[in-house]
């Protein structure tokens, strides 16, 4: 090199290039804004945290309540048929013949068929001591024996009709008429009026979730009520088990079987489908408050874009330093860009975390199956990346553009 | 160490004019051979500032050529320059500017992050450099548990860790007492000694006197160069005792520019426009 003075280099000379960052490198000096200023990053952190925990735990929660109503079905099957007298085209309650349930046990399908009759005169009191009008709106049934495996029922407290009892002043109540009858114990001496006559509380139904007529309902032997209670014999209600595969061709001459003479008066419907419209329609509401944690989350966006933007304001002393000590705008930009990415995702991981604990803790408060789905998990993480991302773009833009002579001049 | 055949430094003619007519350099023409310690020397609003962002390439002049370490300034892209800076340029400011909270070493080796070495090998130039401005046992103090001079200090083994040809200090004196300020200094001698080009902008006379080769400016213009005094027409009483010094100092590499000729006569020119 020890060349001849010339002002020019000697050619060819290499251009200087600028040396990759390494990853360690990009993420340690995207923390120093991080670190340097924690209780901001903090509290801007904070604002993603929640708007993804509001949609982790809005999502987890109605998962968790879907999952129960899943597990309710597959534990009470969803084969279950109804068919109910309805009313006439003149609007008066209808009547399906005598004979209606004996007709469609000989459906093929049909594995089981069971009947309650609804005894309207037949009102339930305490005692004879309650006023005539107070009737708790309780409802008395003639129920059949197999009513119970039909519907899926269980007995919550002393024993289900028999062929003895069925004959005699006994009553099984349903979970919520028992309570406004303030029944607890059961036995001979638990004693209520129906229709006018005491009959013995035997038993008390828990809540049946696939006939829910049942809750409220005061249910009777059919020879008792016959003979006691002045029921007419004819059903109201039609509870029917079929084979799962050709459930839709039973439901389709279920009606016709069940009242020959007048099969527009039948009413036929699937109790599991309500269970299930009423979900669908939770979890309609459900997205009602998706929408309000996305809100949330955007609001914790333009909090985190607030912050970079100050945070780019303020370090313009800090840019221009890494300028002269080598930095390209390119990384310059990453610097801030990761910094975003870190504070959102910093807040995202917290939102997930929180989420997921509100919708496992509400879920376990509610004794259902905690499901916390992986989608709105990665959808979570994945949306604090986006907003982290636009909501560092601007700032760390405007940070690569500032001239390091100007940066510097800012102590 | 051989010094290249090139200047470390040339501007010829640099103007840098800023939105709304102020020129803040009007048309320098200067050269700084590898191993020299200049100060650029001058009143505030003379261009000293704008001059060490040109020579920094944190800046680009309006018109005239810049060369640093061979490399013309117009010929490289943004980025390039970034790289140009990060290998070959040191920076020193007044201010430290060093990162609160964060221990001497890392506030070092955070300066190499941009060469591209290793986290080891940042932390162990790092510990070198700070061990060769004398802080070796104040590596893991932050900034704010140290003085101002030993602040400093830590500024200066940030902008030598790289090992870079050129140091740049803006006012590295100018927020220390004189003791400290004078330990500074002697430091950047010692740097310059072991072969690194320093240049040192300073409104202060008694700190350009200490130092070999000084160059004034005014108004944007180099109103005198001591290396060139003899082709001057005028030349300032005050730092005519030095000019000795700098001579034993510098003796032996002083022949070059001479023979290259060429350079005399854009020296003259420009010495000349700034005497008018």
């Amino acid at each position: 090199m020890a060349a001849p003075a010339r002002s020019r280099p000697p050619h060819p000379r290499p251009r200087p290039v600028p040396a990759r960052m390494r990853a360690g490198d990009v993420l340690r000096v995207g923390a120093v804004g991080l670190r340097t200023r924690p209780l901001r990053a903090f509290l801007s952190a904070l604002g993603i945290a929640i708007g993804i925990a509001a949609m982790i735990g809005v999502v987890g929660i109605s998962s968790s309540s879907g999952a129960e109503v899943d597990r309710t079905l597959s534990a009470l099957g969803t084969n279950l048929l109804t068919v109910s007298s309805g009313t006439t085209l003149m609007g008066e309650a209808a009547r399906m013949p005598v004979e209606a349930e004996a007709m469609i046990e000989r459906i093929g399908p049909v594995r089981a068929a069971s009947a309650i009759g609804k005894i309207g005169d037949a009102k339930v009191y305490r005692s004879e001591e309650i006023p005539e009008a107070q009737t708790g709106g309780i409802s008395t049934y003639a129920a059949r024996l197999d009513l119970l495996s039909t519907v899926g029922a269980t007995v919550h407290r002393g024993t289900w009709l028999n062929a003895a009892t069925e004959r005699y002043p006994a009553v099984v109540l349903g979970a919520s008429a028992a309570q406004r009858l303030g029944v607890g114990a059961v036995g001979p001496d638990t004693q209520v009026v129906v229709g006018g006559i005491r009959f013995s509380v035997v038993g008390v139904l828990a809540p049946v979730p696939l006939a829910q007529e049942l809750d409220a309902a005061a249910l009777v032997g059919w020879p008792v009520a016959e003979s006691r209670l002045a029921f007419d014999g004819h059903p109201t209600t039609l509870y029917t088990r079929s084979d799962e595969s050709r459930l839709e061709s039973v439901r389709a001459v279920l009606a016709s079987t069940a009242n020959p003479e007048a099969p527009n008066e039948a009413d036929v419907s699937r109790p599991s489908d309500a269970l299930a419209a009423k979900q669908a329609t939770s979890q309609a509401f459900a997205g009602l408050l998706l929408g309000v944690g996305a809100v949330a989350l955007l609001v914790g966006g333009v909090g985190v874009a607030n912050t970079m933007v100050i945070s780019v304001l303020e370090r313009r002393a800090e840019i221009g330093l890494r300028r002269s000590l080598g930095a390209t705008r390119g990384q310059i930009r990453l610097q801030f860009l990761a910094e975003s990415l870190l504070l959102s995702a910093v807040g995202g991981a917290g939102g997930i975390v929180l989420g997921a604990g509100v919708s496992t803790g509400f879920a376990a408060y509610r004794g259902w199956p905690a499901v916390v789905p992986l989608w709105a998990t990665g959808g979570g993480l994945a949306a604090t990346l986006v907003i982290g991302a636009l909501a560092g773009l601007y700032p760390a833009v405007r940070a690569s553009r500032m001239s390091p002579t100007e940066a510097l001049a800012t102590p | 160490m051989t010094s290249p055949g090139f200047p470390m430094v040339s501007l010829e003619d640099v103007s840098r004019t800023y939105p709304g007519g102020v020129a803040a350099l009007d048309g320098v023409s200067l050269e700084i051979r590898h191993g020299e310690l200049v100060a650029i020397v001058g009143p505030s609003g003379s261009g000293k500032s704008t001059m060490l962002n040109v020579v920094g390439t944190l800046d680009r002049p309006t018109s005239g050529g810049v060369r640093i370490d061979g490399y013309g300034v117009s010929d490289l892209s943004d980025s390039e320059l970034s790289a140009l800076r990060a290998t070959t340029i040191g920076f020193v400011f007044q201010h430290f500017h060093l990162a609160a909270r964060v221990p001497a070493l890392d506030n070092v080796a955070d300066g190499l992050v941009y060469t591209g070495l290793a986290r080891a090998e940042r932390r162990r130039r790092a510990a070198a450099a700070l061990e060769r401005v004398g802080l070796g046992h104040r590596v893991h103090h932050e900034p704010h548990e140290l003085s101002g001079g030993e602040r400093q200090r830590v500024a200066i083994a940030r902008a030598v860790a790289g090992d870079p040809p050129l140091l740049l200090a803006d006012e590295p004196t100018g927020a220390l007492d004189s003791a400290s300020g004078a330990g500074v200094m002697g430091l950047l001698r010692e740097l310059n000694a072991s072969g690194t080009t320093i240049v040192i902008i300073t409104h202060d006379r008694e700190i350009a006197a200490g130092l070999p080769r000084r160059v004034a400016m005014r108004d944007g213009r180099v109103v005198s160069d001591s290396a060139t005094e003899h082709e001057k027409p005028y030349s300032p009483g005050r730092e005519e005792p030095h000019v000795t010094g700098r001579e034993e100092r510098q003796g032996a590499g002083r022949g070059q520019p001479h023979g290259a000729g060429r350079e005399a006569p854009s020296w003259g020119a420009a010495a000349s426009g700034g005497a008018a």
